[in-house]
Order: structure tokens, then C-alpha cells, then sequence
């Protein structure tokens, strides 16, 4: 897979570049701010782009709006988020565009997990949604209607889902089968409300609800 | 004036009223100056001419440096604050020497005269009035003696409203209060300053080593078995390095919330109460971003309330909303807990109410015994 990686600190942006060739993906370009970005985006048009949220030169969350207005105009473009710090807005932003599909939002933490960090990079340029888990912990505390209505195994499952997680591998992490997987899964669809369409979709929409509350 | 509150015997024995008395004696000065003036221009015959308002005037003009400097002078029998200078000294000089000049130094002498000679006659009246009933002379004699310490008080009272007086014209209190509000506020801002620049150095130095030290260490976890001894000793640096790394980052966050400064007040809030122990529903809708110091000093507000209600409250649930009515923004944070909360008690409140003072704001807390406990601030965004 083609890469572009945006992240103002050297160190790191060399490490993501050598972590990303490891397992076997291409950096095309690595930058350090968020107008290097949207132009390295234009001239080798890659499959995913992997920014930071807080860039020069204002230090604030340039990476987002970046990765936002990229989006806006390549729409296929896999967006994968890093942030310092978990913030809602940004997760819900994020996936307000594209419905969510091809979009990843992580704590800057979760780098250390090579393995997963990568495999999520991996869900994200096949079209999936990945939250981060701290994320989704805030939201469960949170919550209400029309959330409160999941019990607290389908909110878990309805967690792994906005990790992207594919419904084998949250059967793996609930020691269930498969097709209770599905049974939940169907049970939340129904308990907020989704029309029944390609289940891909509904599993974005079902996140996206949970985010938005 | 403060020392008319004090006990008789100690405000009788103190330097007080002779203090007050030597200030109000003091206009003897520019009573005695003005009615020499005015009595050397009635001999000359000028006072029925035109010409001599004209020259009456000149002279009070003329006298008006010395009467202010003999007015900051004697102030400093009554005051012992040094009055401030301010922008327009000149001019609020000049009405204080006027005021002096045509009215105060005789009301001043009056005042002094009805309170020290009315009770100074009264205990004289054998010597004045030698051939009065000796009963009567006694009994007067007596009710001067005891109006004494009364003419004491009267004096003092005078001779320190007189003194504010005097000082409110030279400076009006109200500018020297708007300074120490002002730098409060200068203060406040620096340490806001401050930590912000502590979060930038934080998350440009240590987070950013930590999170590649956390990378390099995941990488190097790939290559060496779990089984072997450096593989066990790899894995635990890695893990110490993400725990390190999820404790940097609740530091930081305490340290000053970036999510405030990029995103505003109600974002903010979503997030402290997406932290908070006990489950928070938060209602806030706010039109756009407020002023700076309002969004910190209301933030840290909410921070507190909720940190308290997870610490003392014993409560299930609580609450947030937030809105702006008519140029005030109004915030409440609710708990079902058991209530009691006593700013007496050290919870902290005294200082949400502080931190709310520099901006204007104010806290106000119901909490009884039992529950529910309700902390509303109010402050003013133009």
C-alpha cells in the first residue's frame, strides 16, 4: 500500500515511515505539516494517509482539518488519525465524512502496538472504521438513549464494532461463537433503529450513532 | 475610622482622637490665610469691584498647590495608606483645595469647637459663672466631664469622614480597586500562560520520545520470542513504556486541556465528563466561543465540581448544562449524591469562588444534608 505519513516531530515520523516499510507498505512521502500534506496528497496520490492531529504552525488540530479537506475532494483516500489525546469531536468529525467509511481516529499511543497499529491501518484502507478503545470507554460512560436500550454485552460488541472489528475476531474476544455475534449484532441494529442495508454500512451507521449519541 | 469599633478604654487611651483632633485643628491654617485675605480686601475697599472677585479668584487659583500639599500632609494624621497618584492630579487637587478653602475649614473648626469648648465650659461653669447654686455648677461640671470621651468619639468619626473625603477626591477608591482587579487578572493569565507553555514542552519533548521509544520497543518485541529472557525483559519495558505514556497523558491534560483552547468551552466539558468516574449527562450549547478567560475559569470550574462530586458525593449520577442568558453565561453541575458540601470545610468551593471572582463571576451552592448538591456559576461575557 501507497503511504502518506504528516507528523511534525522527527523522531517519530521517521519511526512510523521504517514501522510502516517493515510490514511491507510503501511511504511515498513523509512531512511535517499539514500543507505538505494536502500537496504531497495531490502529487503522489496514495492510498492512505497516516497524519497527526496538532501540526505547525498553529499547533492545533492543522493534521484533522487537513485530513477533512482531503477527504472532501478523494473521497477513496483511507484517512487514519492520530491524536495525542482522545477527543470526541474530532472522532465524530472524522467519521461524519464518507459515513465513516475508510477513516481511522487512535490515540498517538496505540503506535506502540506495532502489530495493531498496523492491522488497523489495514482495516482503514479496506474501507473499515477504526475508534480508538478510549474513545468508545468515554462514549459508554456517557451514553443514554437510545444506547442505554443495548445490554451491556450488545454495548461491547457495539465497542468492537467501532474498532472495526470484524465479527470473528470480536467472537475471538468474547470467548462466543460466531453466531452469537450476529445475534447481537442484528439485536443492536434493530435497538437503534437501522434500516436494513449492506450490513458494512450498518455497522458504520451503528457507530456513528454511538458517537453522536 | 476603624478604631471607633475598638473597646472605649483602648479607643480612649489610643492616639486617635488626638490624631483626629490635630488633623481638624489643622484647618485653622487655611482659615486663618482666607479670612486674613478677605479681611485685608474688605479694608482696601475691593470687594464691591468687579475687579475684586477677579483678584479673589486669582488668589485661590495661586493658592491651590499650597493648600493640596498642606491637605496630602496632614492627611497622613488620620490615613496612613499613601494616597496613589493619579492621571487627572491636578484637577482633583484643585477641587479638594477649593472645597477647603470656601467651606471645610470652617466646618472643621465648628465641629471642633462645639465638641471640645461645649464640654470645656460646662466643667469650667464654677470658674465662669462663679455665682451659680453650687449644686448646679457640680452637676454641669460633672456632665462636662463625662461629655468628654463622647466629644473623643465625635471627633474621631469627623475627623476620618473627613479624611475619606479628602482622599476620595485626591483618588477615587473605586480606581484604586479596578488596579488590584486588573492585576488579579494579569496574574491570572500569566500562570494560565504558563502551564500552557508546560503542556506545549510536554507534548513536544517527552510525549513524543515516549510514544518512539514505545514504537521502537513493539518493533524489537517482533523479532525476539516472548519465551526467551530478553524477549520477557523487552515486553516489560514495552508495557512500562505504555503505561508511562497513559500516565503523561492524564498529566497533561490536568496541566492545561488543549481540547479547550481548539475546540471551546462545551467540547470541553464533553470530555472532563467523559473522564469523570461517575456517569455525567452534559447539556451544553453555547453560541460559538466565549472570551479566553471565561472558557478557562469556567472549565476549571466544571473540573473541580465533577472531581468533587467523584470524591465526596457518593452520588450515581450528575449533570451538566451550560448556557448563555442575556451576555451571562450560566453553568450548573448536578449531583444525586448525598450532599453537605460546607465551604467552611476546605472542599475546595472558597476557591472555585475565588477563581470565579477574577473574572467577575460568582458560585452560588446548594448542598443539604441529604442531597442533591447544586453548584451554579454565573459569569458575565460581553
Amino acid at each position: 500500500m501507497r503511504v502518506v505519513i504528516a507528523e511534525d516531530a522527527v523522531l517519530l515520523r521517521e519511526g512510523l515511515a521504517g514501522l510502516l516499510e517493515r510490514f511491507g507498505h510503501t511511504v511515498v512521502a513523509a512531512v511535517g505539516d499539514a500543507p505538505a500534506l494536502v500537496e504531497a496528497v495531490a502529487e503522489h496520490r496514495p492510498e492512505a494517509v497516516v497524519t497527526d492531529v496538532r501540526m505547525p504552525p498553529g499547533f492545533t488540530d492543522e493534521g484533522l482539518r487537513a485530513a477533512l479537506e482531503l477527504r472532501d475532494r478523494h473521497p477513496d483516500l483511507a484517512v487514519l488519525v492520530l491524536s495525542q489525546y482522545v477527543e470526541q469531536t474530532y472522532a465524530a468529525e472524522l467519521l461524519e465524512s464518507g459515513a465513516g467509511a475508510g477513516i481511522g481516529y487512535l490515540l498517538k499511543d496505540r503506535i506502540g502496538d506495532v502489530r495493531e497499529f498496523v492491522d488497523a491501518l489495514d482495516r482503514v484502507a479496506a474501507g473499515g472504521t477504526v475508534v480508538d478503545p478510549e474513545v468508545v470507554r468515554q462514549l459508554l460512560r456517557r451514553r443514554r438513549d437510545p444506547l442505554a436500550r443495548l445490554t451491556p454485552r450488545e454495548q461491547e460488541v457495539l465497542g468492537l464494532i467501532a474498532e472495526g472489528r470484524s465479527n470473528a475476531s470480536i467472537a475471538k474476544e468474547l470467548y462466543v461463537s460466531d453466531a452469537a455475534v450476529a445475534k447481537h449484532i442484528a439485536n443492536i441494529f434493530t435497538k437503534l433503529d437501522l434500516p436494513p442495508a449492506a450490513d458494512g454500512h450498518r455497522r458504520v451507521l451503528a457507530v456513528l450513532a454511538y458517537l453522536r449519541g | 475610622m476603624e478604631a471607633l469599633t475598638r473597646r472605649p478604654l483602648p479607643f480612649l487611651g489610643s492616639a486617635w482622637p488626638w490624631r483626629s483632633a490635630a488633623y481638624l485643628l489643622g484647618s485653622v491654617v487655611p482659615g486663618v490665610a482666607a479670612a486674613l485675605t478677605t479681611a485685608a480686601a474688605v479694608r482696601a475697599g475691593l470687594v464691591a469691584l468687579p475687579l475684586g472677585v477677579l483678584a479673589g479668584l486669582a488668589v485661590l487659583a495661586l493658592s491651590i498647590p499650597l493648600v493640596a500639599r498642606f491637605e496630602r500632609l496632614r492627611l497622613r494624621l488620620v490615613d496612613g495608606v499613601p494616597v496613589p497618584d493619579t492621571p487627572d492630579r491636578r484637577r482633583r487637587e484643585a477641587g479638594l483645595a477649593v472645597m477647603t478653602v470656601l467651606a471645610m475649614w470652617w466646618i472643621d473648626l465648628i465641629m471642633l469647637a462645639f465638641t471640645v469648648i461645649g464640654p470645656l465650659l460646662l466643667i469650667l461653669t464654677p470658674v465662669v459663672q462663679p455665682d451659680i447654686v453650687p449644686i448646679v455648677s457640680v452637676v454641669s461640671c460633672v456632665a462636662g466631664v463625662l461629655l468628654l470621651p463622647v466629644a473623643a468619639y465625635t471627633i474621631t468619626a469627623w475627623g476620618g469622614a473627613r479624611g475619606a473625603m479628602a482622599r476620595a477626591m485626591l483618588a477615587p477608591q473605586s480606581s484604586e480597586l479596578a488596579e488590584v482587579l486588573r492585576s488579579r487578572a494579569r496574574l491570572v493569565d500569566a500562570f494560565e500562560m504558563e502551564r500552557r507553555r508546560i503542556e506545549r514542552d510536554l507534548h513536544d519533548g517527552a510525549q513524543q520520545r515516549l510514544v518512539s521509544l514505545s514504537m521502537s520497543l513493539g518493533m524489537a518485541r517482533l523479532d525476539l520470542p516472548d519465551d526467551t529472557p530478553a524477549g520477557r525483559l523487552v515486553g516489560l519495558a514495552h508495557d512500562e513504556a505504555k503505561q508511562a505514556l497513559a500516565e503523561l497523558r492524564e498529566l497533561i491534560r490536568g496541566v492545561h486541556s488543549q481540547v479547550l483552547t481548539d475546540r471551546g468551552l462545551a467540547a470541553a466539558v464533553h470530555d472532563v465528563a467523559g473522564r469523570s468516574p461517575v456517569p455525567v449527562d452534559v447539556d451544553v450549547e453555547l453560541p460559538g466561543r466565549l472570551p479566553a478567560p471565561v472558557e478557562v475559569t469556567a472549565y476549571y470550574v466544571v473540573s473541580e465540581a465533577l472531581a468533587n462530586v467523584a470524591k465526596h458525593s457518593r452520588a450515581t449520577r450528575a449533570a451538566v448544562t451550560g448556557r448563555v442568558e442575556r451576555g451571562t453565561l450560566v453553568v450548573e453541575v448536578h449531583d444525586d449524591g448525598g450532599g453537605g458540601a460546607d465551604p467552611g470545610k476546605g472542599t475546595g468551593l472558597t476557591g472555585l469562588a475565588d477563581r470565579l471572582a477574577v473574572v467577575d463571576g460568582r458560585l452560588s451552592l446548594s448542598s443539604p444534608v441529604g442531597g442533591p448538591t447544586r453548584v451554579r456559576m454565573e459569569i458575565p461575557c460581553p
